[in-house]
């Protein structure tokens, strides 16, 4: 728990909270981005290459664009009338705080597992991924790769009808 | 199968090709031929203009004098045909010589309004004395938006020898042709003497003959 | 005396950081090396601005400047004042934060590209075992700025030009890591350094560069086609072409920033150029084994400043593509030839040495290439024209 974690915990948090509170959606998307940016910048501190750089890839370089293209062409990029905390404000942070008591407790169950003080953290390369992922995980990778699959031939799909209906 | 009914050629990136080899022509060629590279730097190089270049009119005279020897006689042709009415003649109380020796009123104003002046060379064409004719000269720019656009007659005026300079094919030609006129003239001047020498005593007063 | 040639950047480094404590010393080598790059670049941008508009005058027949200094060299430093001092507009109701940072994020992801690439024998900022995956995150990011700039403007012709960007450098992105994914397979490291390291071989004084393969070949053309296209470079400049919507996503931009759009436009071409000679074109290596005196970054930096010079070459000779033309080149042909080219890397690898796997492997990847072309380049029916209205 040095002070590089401290900072870019900081790093991340401040991102969520801004993400939340802030008033102009395009905003909260940005805030989002720099919170993505801290959540790899974790992965990085713990010597993590690959999940670094592929969350850097993958969420600030394709998720965090869909969502500002969604906000843009929805239109929902106006301040909402009634401010942006709900009515029901109090059960949202129960639940909240509920998930939050679930997960902190499955971490700390697994930390203990782990030897105190580790000097080194075990360098994974992007080899030994490789082969996990096409020798031990092949099934799970397989799932995922037709998940994606099917939600891209639905979007298509989806897409297409609306030519065919504007065509009409 | 692989008929030619696409566009360009049969392999794709074919015209890609042909146009990377064209640019890489004209990029080497603009070192050594003058033909790839047809910038002149202005103005410290410029290029000859050709001989039916105009740009706006000017006043022809003959001799030294441009006064005497302008060939505008003011009878305001060019100021009425003029389609943007740039051209303003006053016209002169007292007569002078022409070019072919017959006494004619001349202007004593000309001015010609060159930021309206439309270089359709309409007063050359219609001028009956080869009077006016058109310059080459374009660098005109000056600070003076109104006044310094407005040419008078002594800034119009050029002579004959700078006529044939810039339009050495068409100044040879209105010279041959007021000569001719001038010869006419002459010829039929003394065929009156002539005919009044014969007539008689009685020596009617002679015209005055040629210019003085 | 060769060797140290050829090591003397990191020599020098050595010998100036050694005056430090050694505690120091990692920390100090590591921002000597910044500094250099922060330094370089730019200038050979400044060198790369005049080159350009010299080369298209040349190929337009005409000269470029040539007013400022001899044969117009200085004409980088004109511009540089120009831009320093001009005044530096910020429409009323643009979003003045994400206005700022715009630029400075697009110059900082396109700087840090730079960290990973091998530019000589060891002379790598950062040897990152994932190093391409690096290269590619930092690339990803550069869309987010020009979509920060375009829509931080208020303006809707940039916000429309921004989208079209964005949409152009993502569509371009899969065909750029696929042609790359071909060089990882080969060589089984993500990390740069090792990928220049496995083409530094000779048979017969020929290097082993993988342009020399004929999956490499491919790989490299559509490679250089997607490169053209992230950066925004001519024929795929639709974004920022002058006479279409004024300047795209950074028309409000004026002054220092759109100076700085200028150079994040320019370091990215040359990154991704870096990138691409270390991947096909075997980094700094020699091109053959009795040239190997001549020091390697010597190499590197030729073969960039070659592929700059292609760049504008292609930009004084093609017209600018459509953004649906675009599109539909890049999802219709260049994608499944990347995937096809995937294959072939495969079945040349599992094929052994020899010259079956050339004859193999170059039908292969020639056949789908004429037939892609002939199926693209088809003129289709000539019936009456159908309109789509929005509604």
């Amino acid at each position: 728990m040095s002070l590089v974690f401290y900072l870019f915990a900081a790093l991340t948090l401040a991102g969520g909270l801004a993400a939340v509170l802030l008033k102009n959606t395009i905003h909260c998307a940005l805030a989002l981005t720099v919170a993505f940016a801290g959540l790899a910048l974790l992965f990085l501190d713990l010597d993590a290459q690959f999940a670094g750089f592929a969350q850097i890839l993958v969420y600030i370089g394709a998720v965090a664009i869909l969502v500002v293209f969604a906000i843009l062409l929805t239109r929902s990029s106006e301040t909402p009338k009634d401010g942006v905390y709900s009515k029901n404000w109090l059960a949202g942070l129960a639940i909240a705080a509920g998930v939050f008591a679930v997960l902190a407790w499955a971490v700390l169950q697994s930390a203990g597992g782990l030897p105190q003080g580790a000097a080194a953290t075990p360098a994974v390369t992007v080899l030994q991924i490789g082969n996990a992922l096409l020798g031990r995980y092949v099934l799970p990778l397989e799932i995922v790769a037709l998940l994606l699959t099917a939600a891209m031939i639905g979007a298509v799909i989806v897409a297409m009808h609306e030519k065919e209906r504007a065509q009409r | 199968m692989i008929t030619d009914n696409t566009v360009g050629g049969i392999l794709l990136g074919e015209g890609i090709l042909k146009g990377l080899t064209e640019t890489a022509k004209n990029f080497a060629g603009s070192f050594v031929s003058a033909e790839r590279l047809t910038t002149v730097e202005y103005p410290e190089q410029r290029v000859a203009p050709i001989e039916a270049t105009r740009v706006f009119p000017f006043l022809v005279y003959d001799g030294k004098d441009w006064e005497a020897g302008m060939r505008c006689v003011a009878c305001q042709i060019c100021e009425k045909e003029c389609p943007p009415k740039c051209i303003y003649i006053e016209k002169s109380k007292d007569k002078k010589p022409d070019a072919v020796g017959k006494p004619q009123f001349y202007p004593t104003k000309f001015d010609i309004d060159i930021s309206v002046c439309m270089s359709c060379q309409i007063c050359v064409e219609v001028c009956p004395f080869e009077a006016i004719k058109m310059d080459t000269e374009f660098e005109l720019s000056t600070e003076d938006r109104f006044g310094g656009l407005l040419l008078g007659r002594e800034q119009l005026s050029k002579s004959n020898e700078y006529y044939h300079e810039i339009h050495a094919t068409e100044a040879a030609n209105v010279d041959a042709s007021l000569a001719a006129g001038r010869a006419k003239v002459d010829a039929k001047t003394t065929a009156v003497a002539i005919a009044a020498a014969v007539r008689g005593a009685e020596v009617p007063p002679r015209p005055a003959e040629g210019g003085d | 005396m060769v060797e140290r040639m050829d090591q003397v950047f990191v020599l020098f480094a050595h010998w100036l950081v050694g005056f430090l404590p050694a505690g120091w010393q990692p920390v100090a080598a590591v921002l000597l090396s910044v500094v250099v790059i922060i330094c370089l670049f730019p200038a050979l941008f400044a060198l790369t601005t005049v080159l350009e508009r010299k080369g298209l005058g040349r190929i337009q027949n005409r000269i470029g400047p040539n007013r400022t200094g001899p044969f117009g060299i200085l004409q980088p430093v004109a511009d540089g004042i120009k831009s320093l001092t001009k005044e530096d507009i910020v429409p009323l109701s643009a979003d003045a934060v994400v206005h700022f940072l715009a630029p400075l994020v697009l110059v900082v992801t396109v700087f840090m590209g730079f960290a990973v690439l091998p530019m000589g024998r060891g002379m790598v900022l950062a040897d990152i075992d994932a190093g391409l995956l690096f290269f590619f995150a930092m690339g990803a990011s550069t869309e987010l700025s020009v979509f920060m700039a375009g829509w931080s403007s208020r303006n809707k012709y940039s916000l429309l030009g921004a989208m079209r960007a964005v949409a152009q450098m993502i569509s371009y992105e899969v065909p750029l890591l696929m042609s790359s994914v071909a060089v990882v397979m080969i060589t089984g490291s993500l990390s740069l350094s090792r990928i220049v390291e496995a083409q530094n071989h000779y048979t017969w004084g020929l290097p082993h560069w993988y342009i020399f393969t004929p999956w490499g070949l491919a790989g490299f053309v559509m490679y250089a086609i997607a490169a053209t296209a992230e950066t925004n470079r001519s024929p795929f400049d639709l974004p920022e072409g002058e006479s279409e919507l004024v300047a795209g996503y950074h028309t409000e931009y004026s002054g220092f920033k759109f100076a700085l759009f200028f150079l994040g436009e320019y370091l990215a071409m040359f990154s991704i150029s870096g990138l691409g000679t270390t991947l096909f074109l075997g980094g700094w290596s020699a091109p053959f084994s009795f040239l190997g005196w001549v020091p390697s970054w010597i190499w590197f930096f030729s073969k960039l400043m070659l592929s700059i010079c292609v760049f504008i070459w292609l930009r004084g000779t093609l017209p600018r593509l459509r953004q649906d033309q675009l599109m539909n080149f890049a999802w219709k042909f260049v994608l499944p030839m990347t995937l096809l080219n995937l294959m072939v890397a495969a079945l040349w690898r599992f094929l052994g040495d020899g010259w079956e796997r050339w004859v193999i492997c170059s039908a292969i990847l020639l056949l789908a290439y004429l037939a892609m072309g002939w199926l693209g380049m088809r003129q289709g029916h000539i019936g009456p024209r159908r309109y789509r209205y929005a509604d």
